[in-house]
């Protein structure tokens, strides 16, 4: 039992951070039907921006006080992330709306290379090793037996997750902001002819996206105490195959698929073999899209001839 | 701000030349501010670790001043290009195909330049750099080429979308290697075993993702190539994971091992052991493999399935309002192009590969690569992929030939670095450039009066 409730707790810490990288996947898709390939790259490319802002603010500034440290940190990368997603929109994807469907596609992996290689050249191809922070625990149950630990990150991770979603959730849904892309993602052309700033509110849809994945690019830095220029692409398609499992296009169902996701995995490989939990969750994905295309809370496509 | 681009055409522009200067060179101020944010903490901080494996910061501000200057001009120049220059536009139906002697010449001096290429290098380079070129170079370059003419049929044909191709090609490298291994056959048996093979996985992993279309298909594909890479990584009684199989043997010109002994290839035709005529032997049987596949392309396309795979793309519905089998339809185009993938990982084992295989080789870099040349080369044009191959591959493999770059840059300038940097970089412009891919021009299988080729985006691009 204890074992269950410690698989629980990791499976949910690690299912936030997908969640919050899979609203960027399901909102992209949502409003111009693409898949953000570079996405994942874009999540990556935060951390890296979080850990070198982690390390400028404590080592060349003296900011000592942790908390306001990692405030500043988190809102710094947030910023500087989301103009990295917006140049990316701009340079990358704008240009090719109204093209055929494969060309942002493959402009979309092109920039994933792009990015991978980018933070490759200028940070080095070897881990960085994160400097240990908020390394606290609270210890439940038996201390002879089996004892269940909650660490102090993993409470930071979902506390600023569900805090972020609800805030979220409150821009897009009662915000003229929000109903502008909700009105995009009904009917880009409609929405233009009403008045709606097409091209901004996409530029926004990613900008959004990106802070979120920054969030994520932050709280995945202090959980795992290491990055390496790679980890974007597996954490980019599981968070895929969330946004997929939840129902593309949906909000609720980016966050219910990272979290089953997480702990899909955590079960998986805390049950079974760590080998293949990658395999489990790549099944999932296929699993899903062949027999429940439309995800968890999606809403059915419907095929106009 | 970057946004305003159009703001700045001459045209528009009622100030005229000054005024359409001063437009640009404002926007492009606002580029290299731009580039200043996007630069400041990734290309600013270098993190570094010190002797107690510490991270420490290592502050390298010039470099954001050459990336901010770069953006500035870049942008500049493309603005005043853009605010003087017209083009008009495209016609929709280029000359007619039999019209364009210039293309087929073209095509016909590739042909024989290919023919007799590795005597070529023979000559102009000499024995130890002739390797290199038709190794490095050729072989990989047609492997390319014959990859990418693979996953055309099922892509540029067919119009469905794979993500996951390299699944196949792993299927006939590892197909060959384990045959070998375990039962002592040779290239020339697995060969078409690998083929079968990967033909019959094409239909297997096609089969659960026929009723998906667009995206959906090319995710699922992707997690079949993924799917396909893990089980060889930790599936590690059968294939050894990480470690690979290694000993495969090589390639023998049919029968005779090349080495050196009397029974060898060199001493059956009384030349000198050197090991360049196996290369030169591999360079032929890739070529003719990279041969056949464009001639069974170029041939189906004029038969039921070939024309049936193009209808599918044009319009799925219709296609099936109109009695065609769509089940089998894209069945067909999967096990094909599959079978290929496979052929050409066998050639990969015994070649480029060494005679070992491992999980490495088959990354979901490799199956975007293989994508990429399909879509940048023009999607369902013979002549387009391998324009792309020869352009992708055979770039990025001389930009390993820049050691002179050091002098410029400095000793620790590592040109291979920025390799697969710049290739992304590629990807992105030539698509904003040429959405179609390079060869814009495609042939109609079907015409009315006259064959005529036609301008890319008059082509479907299929559904699924």
């Amino acid at each position: 039992m204890e074992y269950f409730v410690q698989q629980l707790i990791n499976g949910i810490t690690l299912g936030s951070i997908y969640g919050l990288i899979a609203i960027g996947y399901t909102m992209v898709f949502g409003i111009i039907g693409m898949v953000n390939f570079a996405h994942g790259d874009v999540f990556m490319l935060s951390a890296f921006i979080a850990l070198i802002l982690l390390l400028a603010l404590t080592q060349m500034l003296g900011i000592t006080p942790l908390a306001l440290a990692l405030f500043i940190v988190l809102i710094l990368a947030m910023l500087l992330t989301s103009l990295w997603a917006w140049a990316i929109e701009r340079l990358a994807y704008r240009p090719l709306r109204g093209s055929f469907r494969l060309a942002p596609l493959i402009s979309a992996i092109g920039m994933s290379i792009f990015l991978s290689n980018l933070v490759q050249v200028t940070q080095g191809p070897r881990n960085k090793p994160v400097p240990e922070i908020l390394n606290g625990v609270f210890t439940f149950g038996d201390p002879e037996g089996y004892t269940v630990t909650l660490s102090y990150k993993q409470i930071l991770i979902v506390a600023v997750t569900a805090v972020l979603l609800a805030a979220f959730w409150y821009v897009v849904q009662r915000t003229s902001i929000g109903r502008a892309q909700r009105a995009c993602e009904q009917d880009r052309k409609m929405a233009a002819l009403l008045g709606v700033n097409v091209n901004r509110t996409i530029s926004l849809t990613f900008v959004m996206g990106a802070a979120l994945a920054a969030v994520a690019g932050l709280l995945f830095m202090i959980y795992y105490g290491v990055v390496h220029f790679n980890d974007g692409f597996v954490p980019g398609v599981k968070a895929f195959t969330a946004a997929v499992l939840g129902g593309i296009g949906s909000l609720p169902g980016a966050v219910l698929g990272g979290l089953l996701i997480g702990l899909i995995e955590v079960l998986w490989s805390g049950y079974f073999s760590n080998d293949y939990k990658d395999v489990a969750t790549f099944s999932i994905l296929v699993i899903t899209l062949v027999f429940l295309p439309s995800g968890l809370l999606g809403r059915p496509e419907v095929e106009k001839v | 701000m970057a946004t305003q681009a159009a703001d700045v055409r001459v045209a528009d522009a009622p100030r005229g030349r000054a005024g359409a200067i001063a437009a640009a060179v404002k926007d492009a101020s606002g580029t290299a501010l731009l580039a200043l944010g996007l630069s400041f903490p990734i290309l600013a901080l270098r993190t570094e670790q010190n002797m107690a494996n510490q991270l420490v910061l290592d502050q390298r501000w010039s470099y954001v001043a050459i990336a901010v200057l770069l953006a500035f001009l870049a942008r500049l120049l493309y603005l005043l290009r853009l605010a003087f220059a017209a083009s008009p536009p495209a016609p929709r139906i280029a000359a007619p195909a039999a019209d364009r002697p210039a293309l087929r010449l073209l095509t016909m001096a590739g042909v024989l330049l290919l023919l007799v290429y590795p005597f070529l290098a023979l000559a102009l380079v000499g024995r130890a750099g002739a390797i290199k070129w038709i190794d490095n170079f050729a072989i990989q370059i047609l492997i390319y080429v014959m990859l990418g003419w693979g996953l055309n049929i099922v892509v540029g044909l067919a119009g469905l979308l794979d993500l996951g191709y390299v699944a196949f090609y792993a299927i006939g490298a590892y197909a060959f290697a384990l045959l070998a291994s375990h039962y002592d056959l040779g290239f020339w048996v697995c060969l078409p075993l690998a083929g079968i093979l990967a033909a019959f996985w094409g239909v297997l992993l096609g089969f659960p993702v026929l009723r998906l279309r667009g995206d959906y298909l090319a995710i699922v594909t992707l997690a079949f190539g993924e799917i396909i890479r893990l089980v060889a990584i930790n599936w590690v009684d059968l294939t050894r994971g990480y470690a690979g199989i290694s000993g495969v043997p090589r390639a023998t010109f049919f029968g005779l091992p090349f080495e050196d002994s009397d029974q060898g290839f060199a001493a059956f035709f009384g030349l000198e052991f050197a090991t360049i005529h196996r290369t030169i032997f591999l360079f032929y049987v890739i070529l003719l493999m990279a041969a056949i596949t464009n001639w069974v392309t170029l041939r189906l396309r004029r038969l039921p399935v070939g024309r049936a795979w193009e209808a599918l793309r044009e319009d799925e519905t219709a296609c099936r309002s109109l009695g065609i089998n769509t089940t089998n339809t894209k069945l067909t185009a999967f096990a094909l192009g599959a079978m290929f993938g496979g052929l050409a990982g066998c050639f990969y084992v015994t070649s480029r590969g060494q005679g070992f295989v491992t999980p490495e080789s088959f990354t979901f870099m490799e199956s975007a690569l293989i994508l990429a040349i399909v879509v940048l080369g023009g999607l369902g044009s013979q002549v387009g992929v391998a324009i792309a191959a020869v352009v992708l591959i055979g770039g990025t493999e001389l930009l390993r030939e820049l050691d002179w770059t050091k002098s410029i840059f400095g000793r620790d300038f590592e040109p291979t670095h920025y390799r697969m940097l710049l290739f992304g970089l590629a990807m992105v412009l030539v698509m904003i450039w040429k959405p179609r891919g390079v060869i814009s021009t495609r042939i109609p299988s079907i015409f009315l009066k006259q064959r005529r080729a036609v301008r890319g985006d008059l082509v479907g691009e299929g559904h699924g």
